[in-house]
Formats: structure tokens, sequence, C-alpha cells
């Protein structure tokens, strides 16, 4: 199978008539991905490239029967449009927009968990891509070929040095699922664990995570009780000053608590193994499959 | 952003929390005009983004007119926890009958806000939550329904706050959870809210954290930012749209993604070097960008080598090779590069590197490798 993208997506674009919104959106329908349509209030009617473009969200969602939206409006109009696509009745929506102020990021998770079937990955995060099946968002997926190893991450590039890494041993991926660097994600690591758990095609699962918040320490749990699968952690941050911001905003310490050794020993105490480097990341994980 | 005192009061002003009046003050004379006009005794103190200002000398009342000059003398420029002391906020007087703690955090792992409350007010509130949780009640709200009356009464009964105050209180916290809201905070904190002897509430204190990402739409805000109290490369960084933090070593650092970032800094650390800085050029990192990041880097200079680890997704490596050429030619960095570029573009990107011949630069194939390399370098050894 796959997680969250693959051959069922039909995929809206919110945004789809500027210029970064365009350019992916178009590389994700050259990857295979199936695109139906995109909104942008006011520009309903016109097409990008042949996908039609619609005004609203529901108006999509009748017309070209899409079940996936990728959000790339700016940060000041993000919350509405992620919140426009769950009321029409989009099951899953990847909000890739960077920036997006927190009390909005409040308020948005809390209504999306309000709504049984409806999932949020992001905002702030490089979208999902199920190699050979789809990809949404802006993973350069010419890195990815299919395989057994599930990828989630909490940053963009980390997740392609990783999976790069992966790749160079011969491995290939079931997904790879961006996260984000937001303070409040959507979706958390415990979401996709029991995806990735569920999942067929997975056979090991690699979680890439950085210091801040205990997104990682509630993970550690979750493996000890519910995940049979093999786990391979990496944290990024051991090296970052307590107090300072490392560019995500999710990526800040403060005081003991968030910090990448505090991470790594939650995860190793409940018996996940944890590399040092993305590389020992990929060594690890050939020990565990067999090379 | 983190607010000062007096900024963070004038906030609360606007939102009806009832606060003691004062005037800010940059110099001596600024400080005695104004406690003339504020009438004495009036309090003199220092504004400086950390706690501990009152046992390190900061918070002083003044008498008269000459008190209160002299304590402005004092307390200008001095040095509190590394912060100097460039604006002082000089403040009515006020009688305190009793001082308690209240304070509205953005939880990110609650996914909700946290309302605290406790009468044990003026201390080190890390303190009490350690040796007397039960002295704090907490209560964390619904983002969609936001703080209820009810609420208020329930954390203002389980605080144990006395019975004729328990309205007040409750007032006073709805409005604090309004300030939060409006103002798109991260934090407001007020220790000590106290109690007069006419048994009135009042926030003598304000610590205030506003949403970087929301001052888009709070302009007022925006303008609070003073960029003195900033690092100046950070400061230089931030003008050029750059993420960098300034660390302690001698490496400077520049990748694209704050996550890759922050694994380089690791993998350098592990092989026994010490970052100098962490610089994030973003997504798209275009020739300027990288430009302005190896002069960022640069002007550091306790940098005695660099390392440029780029991992290409939406980042072209070929546009980066083109970038370090343009940068050397503006730049003229004195100081060894390690370069290593992987992802989009990556093959174009190393034959232009290679073909431009610049001088001090290395390549690496790798991120370990990488890091090996520049810290031989940055210890004067050939790699």
């Amino acid at each position: 199978m796959s997680v969250l993208v693959g051959t069922e997506t039909r995929l809206c674009v919110s945004g789809i008539t500027g210029s970064e919104g365009s350019f992916h959106t178009l590389n994700n329908r050259a990857y295979g991905t199936n695109v139906v349509s995109g909104v942008t209030p006011g520009k309903g009617g016109q097409d990008v490239e042949g996908i039609p473009v619609f005004n609203t969200f529901h108006a999509a969602v009748e017309e070209s029967g899409a079940n996936t939206a990728m959000v790339f409006v700016p940060p000041p109009f993000a919350a509405d449009s992620i919140l426009e696509a769950a009321d029409a009745g989009i099951e899953t929506i990847i909000a890739i927009t960077e920036g997006i102020p927190a009390h909005d990021e409040l308020r948005v998770y809390t209504q999306i968990k309000r709504m049984p079937g409806v999932r949020l990955i992001g905002p702030n995060c490089p979208g999902v891509l199920s190699p050979g099946k789809a990809n949404v968002g802006i993973i350069p997926a010419s890195f990815f070929k299919e395989g057994n190893v599930g990828v989630m991450s909490r940053s963009g590039t980390l997740t392609y040095q990783i999976g790069n890494e992966l790749a160079q041993k011969g491995f290939g991926n079931s997904s790879i699922v961006g996260l984000g660097g937001d303070p409040i994600p959507g979706t958390s690591f415990v979401d996709v664990l029991e995806m990735f758990e569920n999942d067929d095609q997975t056979e090991l699962i690699v979680m890439s995570g950085e210091i801040g918040g205990d997104a990682e320490e509630v993970a550690a749990e979750y493996i000890a009780e519910h995940v049979t699968k093999p786990v391979v952690g990496y944290i990024a941050g051991f090296t970052a000053p307590p107090g300072k911001t490392m560019g995500h905003a999710g990526a800040i310490v403060s005081g003991s608590k968030g910090t990448a050794a505090a991470k790594a020993e939650a995860l190793e105490a409940k018996g996940v193994r944890v590399g040092r480097t993305p590389t020992q990341v990929a060594e690890i994980a050939i020990e565990i499959l067999g090379g | 952003m983190d607010l000062l005192e007096y900024q963070g009061k004038q906030l609360f002003a606007r939102h009806e929390i009832p606060v003691p009046s004062g005037i800010p003050a940059r110099t001596v004379d600024e400080a005695v005009a104004a406690a003339e006009k504020i009438g004495y005794p009036c309090v003199v103190k220092a504004q400086v983004k950390i706690g501990g200002r009152g046992k390190a000398g900061g918070v002083k009342v003044a008498a008269n007119a000459e008190e209160a000059g002299e304590y402005a003398d004092a307390i200008l420029g001095m040095d509190i926890k590394g912060f100097t002391v460039h604006e002082l906020w000089i403040e009515e007087a006020s009688e305190i009958e009793a001082e308690y703690y209240a304070a509205i955090v953005f939880d990110r792992s609650a996914r909700s806000a946290l309302v605290m409350l406790s009468t044990q007010g003026g201390m080190d509130i890390e303190q009490v939550s350690e040796e007397t949780p039960e002295a704090i009640a907490t209560l964390h709200v619904d983002p969609l329904l936001g703080f209820q009356p009810f609420e208020a009464r329930r954390l203002a009964f389980e605080a144990g706050i006395d019975a004729d105050l328990i309205r007040p209180i409750g007032e006073f916290l709805t409005k604090l959870y309004d300030t939060f809201i409006a103002e798109e905070a991260m934090l407001v904190e007020v220790n000590p809210v106290i109690i007069t002897p006419e048994r009135k509430v009042r926030a003598l204190d304000s610590k205030v954290t506003l949403d970087e990402n929301a001052l888009f739409r709070h302009k007022e805000n925006a303008e609070l930012r003073d960029p003195s109290d900033e690092d100046p490369q950070e400061q230089m960084a931030r003008d050029r749209g750059l993420t960098y933090v300034k660390l302690d070593g001698d490496i400077g650092i520049l990748g694209n993604g704050a996550g890759l970032v922050m694994s380089t800094l690791d993998v350098v650390a592990q092989y026994g070097g010490s970052p100098a800085n962490f610089l994030d050029a973003g997504g798209g990192s275009k020739a300027d960008a990288i430009t302005s990041a190896v002069e960022v880097i640069c002007s550091n200079e306790k940098v005695k080598a660099v390392l440029f680890n780029i991992f290409g997704g939406i980042t072209r490596c070929d546009e980066v090779a083109n970038g370090l050429i343009e940068a050397f030619a503006q730049a003229k960095p004195t100081v060894p590069f390690v370069v290593r570029l992987d992802g989009t573009n990556d093959v174009v990107g190393r034959k232009i590197l290679a073909d431009a011949n610049l001088p001090g630069v290395y390549t690496a194939s790798t991120m370990n490798e990488a890091a090996e390399k520049v810290v031989a370098l940055a210890k004067g050894e050939t790699p």
C-alpha cells in the first residue's frame, strides 16, 4: 500500500495559480499524481496547464471529486484555506505554507480534531511522497524509489538526507511523511506510527525528530505499547544551546525538557535504536533488514 | 518576540488590565523629569528582558528628585546577567498587601492555552512549581470556546484566593486571556499581581512574548522590535532574510533547511569541531542569498573555516555553486571552505566549482567527509 497519498489520491491545490503553487503542482502531476483541480478565489473557470481552477473548495470537491488538498497560499490566508478544505469534505489536507501564526494553527488543529475522518499534515512541511504512486508537496522525488522503509520527519531537507543515505544502501520507501517544523503539527509521529504499523508495504520505520516539544518522548511510549515493526530513530540538535530557536518554530529548547539527549534517551529506553548521524541511521537499518 | 516590562504594561493597559502609571526614560534627565511628574515615592526600574532585576540592584525606590537621579545614573548602563540596561521605567510606588502570580502560556504539548494562578507571587515561580506544585492552580482552555467565567472562578477557588477577591481576580484573568488572544501572545505572565490595601488588583510586572509570525497583523507591536539588543551578525542576517544563530565555536556553518543545519552542527561536533553559528539559507538558496550568507558568516572574526552543506531539493546545486563563486568575488573570504553538494543538479554544481578553482575551497561528497575536513582545516591542518 503506502500511507496518506497513493493511487487513490485525487488532488486539489489551493494557491495553484501562484508561482510556487503552479510549479510544484505541475511537478507532482509529472510524477504521476492525479491532480484533479485547483482553488483560487476569483479565478474559477480558468485552468493551469489543463487543470481546472475553482473559486471554492466546495465547487472543486463537487465537480472534480477531489479527496486530498495541498495548501500553498501565503500565511495570512492559510488557516482559512485549510478550514475551507475540511468544511468541503476533503479527507487529507497537506499544508506546505511556512509561517502561519501560532494562534491560527491552534484553532485549526482543534477544529480538525473534531471532524472525524479529516487529517491535516503540516503546516510548514514538505508534503508526502509514496514512491511510484504519488507525490504531494515539494519532496524531490527522483532520489527515492519504491520499497519497504517508511520515513517520517519534522524537517524537510533532513528527510532528503536520510532518505538518500537509505537509497545509497539500496533501500526504497513505502512513504515519506513530512510532519512539519511548527509548534502545532496537525499530525504527529504517533499518528503516522499507527499508519505504518498497519501498512503491509512498510517493514521498517525511520523516525527523524529534532529538539523542542515532546513528540519524540510520546512516540517512544507509543512504540513500546503498540508498534511491532522495528523503528530506527534520529534526533537533530544535540549541539543546540538552550533557549535559542533554530529556524523551526518548533525547534526551541527551554530548560532541560525537549533536548536531543533527553529524546534519544527516551527512545533508547524503549528499545528504539537511535543513529547519531544520518549515515548511522542507514547502517542500523541495514543491520535490521539485512543489507 | 519578547517585550520589555513597560511595553507589556502598555499592552495590558490597552486591554483594561489595571497597571500602575509610569513613564519610560533613556537618560538621567528624562528619568528625573518623569519622577517629578509621577511624584514620590516612585520606583526606578531597569528595563531588560531577563528576570532577577531586583536582586541585581536594578529596581530602586526613590523618595525625591535627587535619589531618582542617583538611581537612574547607577542603573542605566548596568549589566544584568549579560543584558545592558538602555532604558528605565519610572513608576508610581504601589502599596502591597498581597502578591499573587498569574500567567497564560501557549502550551504546545497540550495544544491549548494554559492558565496558571497562585497566591505565591513575588518569588521565583519555578521554585514554587518544584517545591509546592499544589500551590499553583492550572487549567487548559478550549481554543474554540475561549476562557469561561466558571473557569476563572474555579482557578481562583483552587488557588485559595480570599472570598472577596474571587470576582476581581476572575476579571483580571479574563482580561489577561483577552490580551493573550487579541495580541497573539505566546506568553503573558504577571509576577506579582498585587492586592492593594483597598483590595484592588493590579499588574506590578509584565512578561510578554509575542508570536513573530503574527506581527504582520499587529503593526503597533511589530514596531517594538529593538535592534540594539540583537547580536550584530544576527541583525545583519535578519536584514538579509536569513535565519542565523550565533554560537561559540570557530567553524562557520551554512546549510539549507533547519533540520539539516542542526544535523550538520551535530556531525561537526562529533568530529571534534565547534560550530560558530547556525545558518539556514532557506528553501530557494539563490545566488544572492549565498553571497549574503558568506558575508554574515565571515563577519564573525572567530571563524577559522566554513562548511557548506547543501542537499538540494527545491534548492539547485548549480545555483549554489554559482552563488558561491559570486560570493568569493564580492566578499573575498580569507578562511578555507569545505563544500558538500548533493541532490538536485549536484553533478553540474560540482563541475562549476571545480572549473572555478576557487582558492581554499575543498569539496566533499558526504556530510561526514565534509565535517572531518572542516574540523582539520579549523585546526590549521591540511585535510
